[in-house]
């Protein structure tokens, strides 16, 4: 029986490089060892085949169909979604090259009720569907959801934090994701092998003492097997056989297509990343097109088919959650090019072939398309890239020069927006983001929430006097800090232990190293507002305007001061103080499960909802308006051009906001130059200089503000505009009229 | 020897170095010489053409007054965006006025290793001293010219500028005969420039410069005009509309904009 196993294995092994990954599951070692850079041009590319182009003409019309339906045309009501719930679903069986769909029927949304019933009723009734009695019934009075078993456990104190939203967006009724599984291990080891390496963990986890610990990793090894016998059942059921690796490039796209598919069937995590699996496929399709297996067409194809896969994947939501990440993105994030540890470059023809397929199939906000920028990337990549850019909008650039030396890995990938996650053994846990916009205004009001009037923070002594003193104030900003940080990560601790109980990702972790490296995601929103009200306070003399009840609900400078996003010292450095700062005192704390602290400061499209909720502020922020999305300066705010806004965000340390730092970057096509090399020109030397400047990422987006307002009020002519917003990409038209207005009103950058 | 370029004016200074009177800044400029570029644009300028969109640059001797250390130490925070290709320009206004700050950071510039664009329209020349020796000495450290054509006929010019091009035309082969790289650029202006006539014969006037690396037709905008009105000033293109998309076609096929690629180098 071994010795069959092993000779299956080298069957499917013949031709490539060995190494360690033979005898170990390794990735990263099969890459280096068998990878082919590529340094030439993106002449080589090919279009769509016939059935390609068929399959994608039909999707986009479903698309349509379901936007014009409101957002759903079919959702489960009764079978819970698991990763066997569902016997095999198809777009067109004969055409398809790649298959696979979460539930029996293309776009029919699966329920998935573990994180919580409440939310997954919900998110039918806003539809128009009914959630069967049933399976309500199971959910709550036989067993439990996440979200019930968070509840239980929350302070009063953390209830108020959470209901005033000082944080928001908490994974408290939904998947927290996040997780990045090593999707390709099943391609090239099969199923088999993965489930013999997990059986010895097993065997080797605890040294006979059952602590706490002990008994909980045994218990979630066992699930990871149980998972990756249900992968394999399900892969079966396309009529797959996936015990052993594969032995070709379709077979190795659609191997690693079922641990990821597995993914979403089990989980609706707020972010469903695909990984970094360019350099992978490139070795199984490079074998084949020496074997004469494979033509560049058919290669394109696979590719294709693929990501026309994860352009399918969706969840049904709240009103709520749409609210917060609009356009109901999934986060399928796809990690592109970068570089190896060695100092060698990871383009290969296959990175060329993910950007192509927004020609071949036209551009989509998913999957969320990132480039792992490194100054040493070759030009001709580079500059392929920024023409992607120029002509979709669809592409985020991230520093690989900075994660690299920070995470010391080289085969990580981007595992939300825009958070790099080592993929092989690293996971987060996800955290949304703590309101320090408003915490300027609870240090003012004396933990008084300005809009609720309730007393939500401690209740220390506010301010009282008319003009308000910087020392005073930033005494009390520092206690307020403390206060925040406390009750943040005190709600992030529950959920995480929650969602680890009730709703555990064994698919996406059988896919990972049983010991990993845990990182404790928590982020920052409203930093810009939060800096340039400090700075409003230390340098513009500012009034407080309070009504009846003291509380602080307006304010007046009587001097100009200096804004976050000028390259003006001043402001900046309260920017970085205050996540230093945030950083720091959330540091202090038990986090769960031995895990290390991150922060963030990306918001995705929760900015508009987190300013609806934040009364006006010292910087001239009025009640309810916008803050900037992520680490971007303040709307107006800029007066010294784009490059110096950028050079504002850079300053930003990565060291301790290593779950991203998100800038989103505007720009009228004619101000990057007048003919299309000018304006490739002027984006590679852009990025380049923000990286170089250790800026961490850029969305960038390249349209005229007329074509917005066009596609505001003509959105028939324009169903398919898809643009940046925080961390991931969106069909204009799936945002709501006020996120339209906010990306409308954001500073473009234009010239004279 | 009454008017302005040949008097010698006083130089302000300030710390030992050249003042100049700084209108704006922009970190970001893409479309003002190769590559990414930091742009100061420079205060005062003596011609009024009507189509001019930052009338508030006109007038002399205001504006941020800054040495050339202070200009340099705001631009060079930008250095890393800058590429192999972009760098400074200077641009107004009209920068020719404050020649001797020009030089002065300039030279720095060259000593740096940065790239220097000179955006100008050219009405301060003259081949006479000792204007003309500086011009020269400007030169020496300037790597490429962004000169506006506004009219090709002396007539026309002084209608649409209020000076005719003899001398500005006598730059251009000046530049031409000292092979120093120029942009021309060229706003089109429906009832103003936009004549076959005169395009045709200022595309042949540049095909007869030895040193020309691109020809950029602008078209015509409106977005200055609400300074007029704050300002106060009459705008007499009133009612002029930006020229079509076809006009601009034709503009750039008369001025042979595909011929010059040199600016792709």
């Amino acid at each position: 029986m071994k010795q069959m196993e092993r000779e299956t294995s080298q069957k499917a092994w013949d031709d490539f490089k060995g190494g360690q990954w033979q005898s170990e599951i390794d990735i990263r070692d099969f890459i280096q060892q068998n990878y082919h850079q590529y340094n030439g041009d993106e002449s080589f590319l090919e279009g769509p085949t016939e059935d390609t182009r068929i399959l994608n003409d039909e999707l986009t019309k479903l698309k349509l169909k379901e936007r014009a339906a409101g957002g759903v045309l079919d959702a489960d009501t009764k079978v819970v979604s698991t990763i066997t719930s569902h016997g095999p679903g198809y777009l067109d069986k004969q055409r398809e090259k790649i298959v696979g769909l979460q539930t029996d029927k293309p776009m029919k949304k699966a329920l998935m009720p573990f994180g919580g019933i409440r939310m997954a009723a919900d998110a039918l009734k806003s539809y128009g569907f009914e959630i069967d009695p049933e399976t309500t019934h199971i959910f709550t009075d036989i067993t439990k959801s996440h979200n019930q078993g968070v509840f239980d456990a929350y302070t009063p104190e953390v209830r108020r934090a959470r209901h005033y939203k000082i944080v928001t967006g908490l994974p408290d009724a939904y998947g927290r994701g996040r997780l990045v599984g090593d999707f390709p291990r099943i391609a090239l080891y099969g199923i088999d092998r993965l489930v013999q390496a997990k059986l010895n963990d097993l065997d080797n986890y605890g040294d006979q003492e059952m602590t706490d610990e002990v008994i909980q990793m045994r218990e979630e090894i066992s699930e990871q097997i149980r998972a990756l016998n249900q992968i394999k059942e399900m892969a079966a059921s396309y009529g797959f056989d996936i015990s052993k690796p594969a032995t070709n490039a379709k077979e190795a796209v659609q191997w690693l297509y079922f641990g990821y598919l597995a993914a979403i069937k089990q989980q609706n995590g707020a972010a469903m990343s695909i990984g970094r699996i360019d350099t992978f496929i490139d070795i199984f399709v490079e074998r084949d097109l020496k074997r004469g297996l494979l033509t560049e067409k058919e290669a394109q194809e696979l590719v294709d088919q693929f990501t026309m896969k994860l352009r399918m994947v969706s969840f049904i939501r709240t009103p709520e959650y749409n609210s917060l990440f609009s356009g109901n993105p999934i986060w399928a994030t796809l990690s592109l090019a970068g570089m190896g540890m060695d100092g060698e470059h990871h383009v290969t023809k296959t990175a060329y072939r993910f950007l192509n397929t927004l020609s071949n199939m036209g551009a989509a906000p998913e999957p969320n398309i990132t480039l792992l920028w490194s100054q040493k990337l070759p030009e001709t990549f580079k500059r392929y890239a920024a023409s992607v850019s120029v002509e979709s909008s669809t592409i985020q650039y991230e520093n690989d020069d900075l994660m690299l030396k920070q995470w010391g890995t080289d085969y990580y990938a981007i595992a939300c927006c825009v958070s790099a996650q080592p993929v092989a053994d690293g996971i987060q846990y996800f955290g949304a983001r703590a309101n320090l916009a408003k915490t300027v205004l609870y240090a003012i009001n004396g933990g008084k929430d300005e809009i609720g009037e309730a007393q939500v923070g401690p209740a220390y002594a506010p301010i009282t006097s008319e003009y308000i003193d910087y020392d005073e104030f930033m005494q009390k900003f520092d206690a307020m800090l403390d206060w925040l940080a406390d009750v943040y990560v005190n709600a992030l601790n529950t959920i995480h232990y929650m969602h680890d109980k009730y709703y555990y990702e064994s698919a996406q972790l059988a896919l990972k190293d049983t010991r990993l490296d845990r990182t404790f995601a928590t982020g920052i929103s409203g930093l810009s507002v939060a800096a340039d009200s400090i700075s409003a306070i230390k340098y513009g003399h500012v009034k407080a305007i309070r009504d009846e009840n003291g509380i602080a609900v307006d304010f007046k400078t009587d001097k100009d001061f200096p804004k976050y996003g000028n390259n003006d010292e001043r402001a900046d450095e309260i920017a970085v103080w205050l996540v230093k700062s945030l950083f720091t005192k959330m540091n202090k704390h038990h986090l769960y499960r031995g895990s290390k602290l991150s922060t963030s400061v990306l918001t995705i499209t929760s900015n508009v909802v987190y300013g609806k909720n934040t009364g006006t502020t010292p910087d001239g922020r009025k009640k309810g308006e916008p803050f900037a999305p992520g680490a971007n300066p303040a709307y107006g705010a800029e007066q010294n051009g784009a490059l110096a806004s950028l050079l504002s965000v850079a300053k930003i340390p990565y060291k301790y906001a290593t779950d991203g730092i998100s800038n989103t970057f505007a720009v009228t096509p004619t101000t990057l130059g007048h003919d299309p090399k000018l304006q490739e020109d002027t984006l590679v030397n852009m990025i380049n200089g923000y990286m170089k400047n250790n800026g961490h990422h850029l969305n960038i987006n390249v349209f005229k503000r007329d074509t917005l307002l066009d596609a505001q009020k003509h959105p028939e002519k324009y169903p398919t505009l898809t643009i940046r917003v925080s961390g991931y990409c969106v069909y204009f038209a799936d945002l709501t009229k006020e996120q339209q207005d906010d990306v409308i009103s954001r500073t473009f950058h234009e010239t004279m | 020897m009454t008017k302005s370029p040949l008097r010698e004016r006083k130089v302000p200074k300030r710390d030992g170095q050249i003042l100049g009177f700084v209108h704006s800044t922009e970190s970001f400029g893409a479309v003002d010489g190769p590559g990414i570029r930091f742009v100061a644009f420079m205060q005062g300028c003596n011609m009024r053409c009507q189509f001019c969109h930052n009338p508030d640059t006109w007038k002399k001797n205001v504006g941020t007054e800054m040495t050339t250390d202070e200009l340099l130490e705001k631009a060079l925070p930008f250095r890393q965006f800058w590429g192999d290709k972009g760098g400074i320009t200077l641009s107004g206004g009209e920068i020719l006025l404050q020649i001797e700050f020009a030089i002065e950071l300039f030279t720095k510039c060259k000593k740096l290793g940065i790239n220097t664009c000179l955006d100008t329209c050219g009405q301060p020349f003259t081949r006479r001293q000792p204007w003309f020796g500086k011009f020269q000495r400007l030169m020496e450290v300037t790597d490429i010219l962004l000169v506006d054509i506004k009219h090709i006929n002396s007539d026309e010019h002084r209608k649409l500028t209020g000076y005719r091009n003899e001398n500005i035309l006598d730059l251009c082969q000046y530049l031409s005969d000292t092979k120093k790289p120029v942009w021309i650029r060229h706003v089109l202006i429906p009832e103003r420039t936009d004549f076959d006539n005169y395009l045709s014969e200022l595309g042949d006037y540049i095909k007869t410069l030895k040193n020309v690396k691109k020809v950029e037709v602008l078209p015509y905008h409106t977005m200055g005009v609400h300074k007029y009105h704050e300002m106060g000033i009459k705008y007499k293109l009133e009612g002029i509309e930006p020229p079509s998309s076809e006009r601009v076609a034709n503009a750039e096929k008369l001025l042979h904009v595909d011929d010059y690629q040199g600016y792709l180098d």
